[in-house]
């Protein structure tokens, strides 16, 4: 069924989104660059989350990380896309050793031990003025150049930010479905009998962590040069919270969730300002009640209702997560 | 050397009171196996139903005190084992998770909406006045803050421990399964775990407003250090948390004093990463086994 589905829908989405800046305002597409900046943090945070079923609360510092390399490198005359692929492979380093010895325990650990990261990773970069600038954070960044493509105005930026994120979102594809990827489902499936069938858990989950943390470093290395300033604040544990949100409301473990899941954490906002400081309270309200009624996010609700529609496709009962990916 | 003792006292005394709320938090994750993100809030919160007692509603201080105590038991205990916790007990444990970190934003929102978005002084329960031993001088605020802590700890390890109903608490947080058949209400238990919850976090929270203010953002912080003095300490077990407290209040202040007040935030960080890495079950904790 979902493979039918997926057949319609990723032609759809990416239709969409070809065609979404256009004719709307500079404000417009620069949330529209935003939104699947985060789309691509939180796509990383889903396979830690959804496929390999590990809390991690420091996607914002890994944005933060690569952002500050970017950010730093480029403004010393590296092109971006070395500076990125910097801050991408250091996120993973960085990754490999927070994951290593948090990983070792089982339980919440590695929730534990990322939170103490992004908190630790704030109070460095507020802290250490010379490399990072302290509160006053880094200004002028400047925006790639590729080929001949400028990316100074918000449009083209926009489709720049495109262009990445379809390259990340088909090298994730490509991951989830490689053997790799499916070793990372069946350890969310079970993680017993995952290991009783020679799976090697704890390196697949640390690997999971590793390449969730470089595409966090992916969406900073592109949100430097969208907003073209950065500050610490920008990667406080607060937004790590919030691409969890995304993940989570959209739907942990499906493919597509966190492309909703970020639309309503940025949009929604957005759309309840006209409520002024109540937002916050209505925003807050709402999530908790997408989680008591429908705590599979915003994909396992259409889901279900889908279902019903077409009882017909009904998949088997005991591989309802499974089938779905 | 005078200097280090009065550190010292007023480490212990806020460190006692991250215990309360530390305590609390190990309660609820031994019944409900979650992590309450909100805790912080929850110490938050109290302080300003006490404000409002005394300021909308005219009440004197100590009338206030029992309103803000009642307010908090059914709102942070009932209300969210009721609304929250309960209708989710079935679904696995990331989404009540995530719906405890909305539940933050919604007290510290509400907070903030509601009453006021400023720091905002609350009554000392306690005289101001200070005494002086060898030199140093220490405030009596600070003796009280400990010995009232404390007092509440020994009181709650004592329920747990001598009483019917404590033990039952204990058994139905160990093994629900078997506590049921053994014939205890384990839905009325789990209901009792999250009252004391509140009523801890509303103890604190009198006792740590007037150091710190009452403000709406105070919750961050706070719910960061009873975490870390939680896990520190040993996750399952309260005198772990107790410890945990104490040793992140005196080190905090310390560190403030003596090392660095740019990086004291990160103490707690640090500490908690050193203990995670060499000793996982906590300075005082058991190890649960595995798990399967």
């Amino acid at each position: 069924m979902f493979k039918r589905l997926n057949l319609l829908a990723v032609p759809a989405v990416l239709v969409f989104l070809i065609l979404a800046p256009i004719g709307q305002g500079n404000y417009m597409v620069y949330s529209l660059s935003s939104w699947l900046i985060f789309v691509i943090a939180a796509m990383g945070l889903n396979l830690t989350l959804g496929y390999a079923g590990q809390i991690s609360l420091a996607q914002a510092s890994f944005m933060g990380i690569g952002a500050y390399t970017t950010a730093l490198l480029t403004m010393t005359g590296w092109p971006w896309i070395l500076a990125m692929l910097i801050g991408v492979a250091l996120c993973f380093v960085v990754g490999l050793l927070l994951g290593f010895p948090a990983l070792k325990v089982k339980g919440h650990f590695l929730a534990f031990v990322t939170l103490a990261f992004n908190t630790l990773f704030f109070l460095v970069a507020r802290n250490e003025d010379w490399l990072t600038g302290g509160t006053y954070g880094i200004t002028g960044i400047k925006r790639p150049s590729l080929l001949f493509l400028a990316t100074s105005k918000p449009l083209p930026f926009y489709y720049f930010t495109l262009f990445v994120f379809v390259i990340a979102a088909l090298l994730l594809w490509g991951i989830v479905r490689s053997p790799w990827g499916r070793a990372f489902k069946a350890l969310r499936e079970n993680p017993i009998r995952a290991e009783s069938l020679g799976l090697d858990t704890r390196r697949i989950t640390l690997l999971a962590f590793a390449i969730g943390s470089a595409y966090g470093g992916l969406a900073g290395g592109l949100i430097a040069p969208l907003v073209q300033y950065i500050e610490p604040g920008s990667f406080a544990l607060g937004h790590s919270l919030r691409i969890l949100l995304m993940v989570v409301v959209g739907g942990a473990g499906f493919f597509f969730g966190p492309l909703l899941g970020a639309a309503v954490v940025i949009l929604l906002p957005e759309a309840l300002r006209f409520t002024e400081g109540y937002y916050l309270i209505i925003y807050a309200v709402v999530v908790i009640a997408l989680m008591v009624y429908c705590p599979t996010g915003l994909m396992g609700l259409g889901h279900r209702i889908l279902d019903k529609i077409r009882p017909r496709y009904q998949v088997r009962g005991d591989m309802k997560q499974g089938s779905q990916l | 050397m005078a200097q280090f003792f009065q550190v010292l006292l007023s480490g212990l005394s806020t460190g006692s009171i991250y215990a309360l709320a530390a305590i609390g938090f190990v309660l609820v994750w031994q019944t409900a196996q979650t992590v309450n993100f909100a805790q912080g809030e929850f110490v938050m919160l109290p302080a300003f139903f006490v404000l409002a007692g005394v300021h909308v509603l005219g009440l004197p201080l100590w009338g206030a005190l029992l309103l803000g105590l009642a307010a908090s038991v059914f709102v942070l205990g009932f209300l969210f084992k009721r609304m929250i916790v309960e209708p989710m007990s079935k679904s696995t444990g990331l989404p009540l998770i995530i719906a405890t970190m909305a539940l933050s934003i919604l007290l510290k929102e509400s907070a903030k909406q509601f009453y006021a978005a400023e720091a905002q002084p609350f009554p000392s329960l306690f005289p101001q006045s200070t005494f002086n031993v060898a030199g140093a001088v220490f405030s009596i605020q600070d003796v009280l803050n400990l010995l009232v802590s404390l007092a509440v700890v020994v009181a709650l390890t004592l329920f747990l421990d001598r009483t019917k109903t404590g033990r039952s608490m204990q058994a139905t947080a160990q093994n629900p399964g078997v506590a049921e058949i053994l014939g205890i209400d384990i839905k009325r238990m789990t209901l009792y775990t999250f009252l004391i919850n509140a009523t801890l976090a509303a103890l604190a929270s009198f006792l740590i407003s007037p150091i710190y203010l009452a403000k709406f953002s105070s919750g961050e912080s706070l719910g960061l250090i009873a975490f870390i003095a939680a896990i520190v300490g040993g996750f399952n077990q309260i005198r772990g948390a107790l410890a945990g407290g104490l040793l992140i209040g005196v080190l905090d202040n310390l560190t403030a004093t003596y090392v660095t007040a740019q990086y004291r935030a990160a103490v707690p960080l640090v500490l908690l990463v050193i203990i995670i890495l060499f000793r996982p079950e906590g300075l005082l904790g058991t190890s649960e086994g595995r798990k399967v």
